[in-house]
């Protein structure tokens, strides 16, 4: 990890907004906070604009010429296909209602944090160029300023570049404005400005044109990600006796299945994948992996529309080629974003599919009767309601479990219940963390919309305080344990924010869980979790 | 020290004074009781529309609701279908919660941090309390004044006229004591109420800190500009006796287009030019405010929109073919590793 102070320190925020207005008041991109800008290469690959070798901490950011006028245009379409933005832009009147409700001043204080100034930063600018107040008031001296508008310079750009990858597209804020402004799809407009500019982050864009290119964010080749599949079911035969050949790209299965790569790469996740595994042999699913579509995540979603659907496309483009009936999705928060609010309408009509029907239950999703794809919660739970699992939730009792909503499921599909009914039903000591952070009021983990990486590190400490104190409440209060999640990058974060913040508490994934309680036909008796721990050991490894 | 609050102060009242002079010293009672009051209603209706289908031009590329509760997914699961709605009259009835009620402001919390490093947070309902008292009781005044562009007046209005001064004499009855309201004819509860929560709201603009610190001119003007009109409309009412007779022979005339002679105008108060033009303000600078809130409560596409894009597929009008990286590209690049690794394969090289 990264230098950063201690928690007793960090926790210490100061909200006294400083003297200066905001618009004078410079942004701080210094070492540590900002994330390492993209490489030539990636936007190369991706034909995106100005690919180019770049610090933010230098002077200048060489951008193109016309950078002004990119913007300018830019912003002016953007307000032409999105009625989200231009209501956005127009209706805020600064009540204030959102400003403490945003991780990220919580943790920080920064009063550019809260999300209603996060979008004056370019509501300022929309003021300035777009309504006939900003361009009345400049005529008079100071008027401009009056009008709460400014001319864009080189910057603000500077100023955007931080606040907009300060921001975690988590939309807590759009649940508490009584207009339903969502600062997220201001950051989403924002970014896009900025990568017109080819001004990108390295943690995303690298990711992305591996994704296009591989078909997963991390880069893993087909031969690779069949490898690593069979070494899960190689680690799972060692620990239940039960032999499991998962088949990839394989024409004719009936389901297609298509989860994070993050699951594949690191753990706890890969203890995740382990559980879907099992799972799968548990029920005798007809389903296939995809190496081309070997990515549930998208993080073109954190770059631009148009990204997002480049990617996206390889979903329904193989369940086409591989002739599936429908496709079944693993545990992710943005995918889901992008599979309930987006993919259907980016990339469908899906017609050559049809309406999912679990093969088990025989259940009808008709919820997902146009977009043809399943949430692995809304599967299971399923399954678990009609008695189909065979399940030993007393094998989990070492954990104290609690639940976290990640930002997406919650507030953009609103996946409550489910992932609650399975916990439920496979292990026996569940805590809810407190009310006004859980479900739509749901905290971020402080590092979404690929804010994940290390060089932040201490911004993300800041923007998981919230999430993480309630954890440390029911962590306290009811001796929870285990945080569990059906998010990757969650699960990908939150080990190094639990052991700033509450360490002592260990994360999982829902699917984890549902491995580790499921009762396998013919297998032998297990003396070990997924994790190779001793099972029975009621104190678990993360309370040393 | 606020420079913010300080400019939009000054910009009212030069702005009263103009309507004041231009009537006492400038004899322009034509100007400011027939001429500007016609020009701001029209530039309001047309640049209220002038908004509403600006807004509604830009279209609804993608389904972005915010969800608040429980998403319709299985039978037995049961959906909150007021904050997550999947049919168009659950999402009409979160509409009408939101714009009726308020309901997301309804929410509202305050956070802090304890001394013990506790992450706290409580409900804070004043906001949502002083939001509705301020639309209502401006609502309720709106509709009085219609009493002035109506002859005979409507019942409803006569009723909601008598409710109003009701509530007030028992208010009066108690706290200040009964021989003040004697000579005062119905006190109006609505006028009140306005008064206490715009000062409630500005006072919230000005004391804390986070929401001075966001607030610009545009935040404070409507604030006192609402003031001055509710100041000066009920220091008519109960302090300097206008002619009403007079007012609502200029209210009629306006309304029916056929507008008193000069007498009746000039022989009106300057208080009343004051309050109208400040009136004639509002309904100019409404439409190219934030007071367009209004309009975009309605259009605001994470609250009017049902969650159920997977259900029904919403169409984007724009949608356009992007640069995709195809099956064959990828096959063409790893063939050799997927076959050597048995995985199936389109072409054998
Ligand atoms: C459908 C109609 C309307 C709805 C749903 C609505 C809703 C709201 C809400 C929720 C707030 C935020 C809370 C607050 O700061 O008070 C607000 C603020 C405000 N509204 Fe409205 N409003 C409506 C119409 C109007 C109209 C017609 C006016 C006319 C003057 C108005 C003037 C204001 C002002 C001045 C504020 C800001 C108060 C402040 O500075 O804190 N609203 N409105
Ligand atoms: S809650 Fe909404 S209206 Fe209020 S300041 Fe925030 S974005 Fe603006
Ligand atoms: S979307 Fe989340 S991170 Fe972004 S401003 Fe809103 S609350 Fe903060």
């Amino acid at each position: 990890m990264v230098d950063v102070p201690k928690p007793e320190e960090l926790i210490k925020v100061d909200n006294k907004p400083p003297a200066k207005g905001w618009m004078d008041v410079p942004p701080d991109i210094s070492a540590g906070k900002y994330p390492y800008p993209a490489q030539p290469k990636s936007l190369k690959y991706l034909d995106l604009p100005n690919p180019r070798d770049w610090s933010p901490l230098d002077d200048d950011w060489q951008l193109p010429e016309n950078w002004k006028e990119i913007v300018h245009e830019g912003l002016k379409e953007r307000l032409d296909k999105y009625r989200s933005l231009k209501v956005f832009m127009d209706t805020c009147v600064r009540c204030g209602a959102c400003a403490d409700k945003c991780h990220f001043y919580i943790g920080s204080g920064d009063p550019k944090n809260m999300p209603v100034l996060r979008a004056e930063l370019l509501r300022s600018i929309y003021r300035n160029d777009f309504t006939a107040a900003g361009k009345i008031m400049s005529l008079f001296p100071g008027g401009k300023r009056l009008a709460g508008a400014r001319t864009l310079t080189k910057d603000i750009i500077k100023e955007w570049f931080s606040y907009f990858y300060q921001c975690s597209e988590c939309r807590r804020c759009s649940v508490f404005c009584p207009y339903g402004i969502d600062t997220a799809e201001i950051t989403m407009m924002g970014r896009e400005l900025l990568n017109l500019l080819g001004i990108n982050i390295h943690w995303i864009k690298d990711p992305v044109s591996n994704c296009f290119r591989t078909g997963n964010h991390l880069g893993i080749q087909p031969q690779n990600f069949k490898e690593i599949v069979e070494f899960f079911c190689e680690d799972i035969e060692e620990i239940t006796g039960v032999t499991i050949n998962p088949s990839f790209n394989r024409k004719g299965a009936e389901i297609l299945f298509i989860t994070p790569s993050g699951d594949a790469f690191a753990d706890p996740g890969t203890y995740t994948f382990m559980g879907y595994l099992l799972l799968f042999e548990h029920i005798g699913l007809d389903y296939t992996f995809s190496t081309y579509a070997s990515e549930g995540g998208n993080f073109g979603l954190f770059t631009s529309a148009e990204m997002m659907k480049r990617l996206n496309s390889k979903m329904y483009a193989e369940a086409s080629r591989l002739g599936v009936k429908w496709i079944l999705g693993g545990e992710c928060g943005h995918m889901w974003r992008v599979i309930n609010q987006y993919m259907d309408t980016m990339n469908g009509p899906a017609d050559f599919l049809e309406m999912p029907v679990s093969p088990i239950t025989g259940t009808k999703f008709e919820n997902a009767a146009s977009t043809k794809m399943v949430h692995i919660a809304e599967f299971t739970a399923d399954l678990i309601r009609h008695n189909k699992l065979k399940l030993d939730p007393s094998r989990n009792d070492h954990l104290v479990v609690t639940y976290h909503d990640s930002c997406n499921p919650a507030r953009a599909m609103g996946l409550f219940e489910e992932p609650r009914y399975v916990i439920n039903n496979v292990c026996n000591n569940f805590y809810e963390m407190p009310e006004s952070t859980i479900k739509e009021n749901t905290f971020c983990c402080g590092s979404g919309s690929g804010l994940n990486t290390e060089e932040i590190m201490e911004t993300r400490l800041q923007g998981g305080l919230p999430r993480a104190n309630a954890v440390k409440h029911v962590h306290d209060k009811n001796g929870v344990n285990m945080l569990s999640c059906v998010c990757a990058i969650d699960r990908a974060v939150f080990p190094p924010l639990m052991d700033y913040w509450v360490p002592g508490v260990d994360v999982t994934g829902v699917h984890e869980l549902v491995g580790n309680a499921l009762v396998m036909e013919g297998e032998i008796e297990r003396t070990t979790n997924l994790r190779f721990e001793p099972l029975g050991d009621t104190e678990g490894d993360s309370d040393e | 020290m606020n420079g913010n609050y300080i400019f939009s102060l000054i910009t009212v009242v030069v702005l009263g004074l103009l309507a004041f002079f231009g009537t006492t010293v400038f004899g322009l009672q034509y100007l400011f009781g027939v001429i500007v009051p016609y020009a701001c209603v029209i530039w309001f209706v047309f640049g209220i529309l002038k908004r509403m289908l600006g807004w509604a031009n830009s279209p609804v590329p993608f389904r972005i609701t915010t969800t608040c509760g429980q998403q319709k997914s299985l039978p037995w699961i049961k959906q909150n279908r007021i904050d997550n709605p999947s049919t168009g009259i659950e999402t009409i009835i979160r509409m009408i919660l939101e714009i009726v009620l308020f309901r997301s402001l309804f929410r509202n919390t305050k956070s802090d941090i304890t001394a013990s490093g506790k992450v706290t947070y409580i409900w804070e309902k004043w906001l949502w309390v002083g939001a509705l008292a301020f639309h209502y009781s401006f609502l309720v005044v709106i509709v009085r004044h219609m009493r002035f562009f109506t002859d005979p007046v409507p019942y409803l209005i006569s009723m909601l006229e008598y409710f109003d001064s009701l509530f007030k004499i028992e208010f009066v009855g108690e706290v200040v004591g009964t021989s003040l309201q004697i000579g005062l004819p119905g006190f109006f509860i609505s006028g009140l109420v306005l008064l206490a929560a715009i000062l409630f709201l500005f006072s919230r603009r000005v004391l804390i800190s986070q929401v001075r610190y966001i607030s610009l001119p545009a935040d404070f003007f409507p604030l006192f500009l609402l003031m001055g009109i509710a100041g000066t409309g009920i220091f008519m009412r109960y302090f300097s006796k206008v002619d009403i007779i007079s007012i609502k022979e200029l209210t009629m005339g306006l309304a029916t287009f056929c507008i008193p002679d000069g007498a009746v105008l000039a022989g009106l108060s300057s208080v009343f030019y004051i309050h109208l033009f400040l009136v004639c303000i509002l309904l100019a600078y409404f439409p190219f405010s934030k007071l367009m809130h209004m309009g975009g409560v309605f259009l605001s596409p994470t609250r009017n929109l049902p969650n159920n894009s997977r259900a029904r597929r919403h169409i984007n009008p724009w949608n356009y073919p992007v640069k995709v990286h195809t099956y064959d590209e990828y096959e063409d690049e790893f063939r050799e590793k997927m076959i050597e690794a048995g995985l199936p394969v389109e072409k054998e090289s």
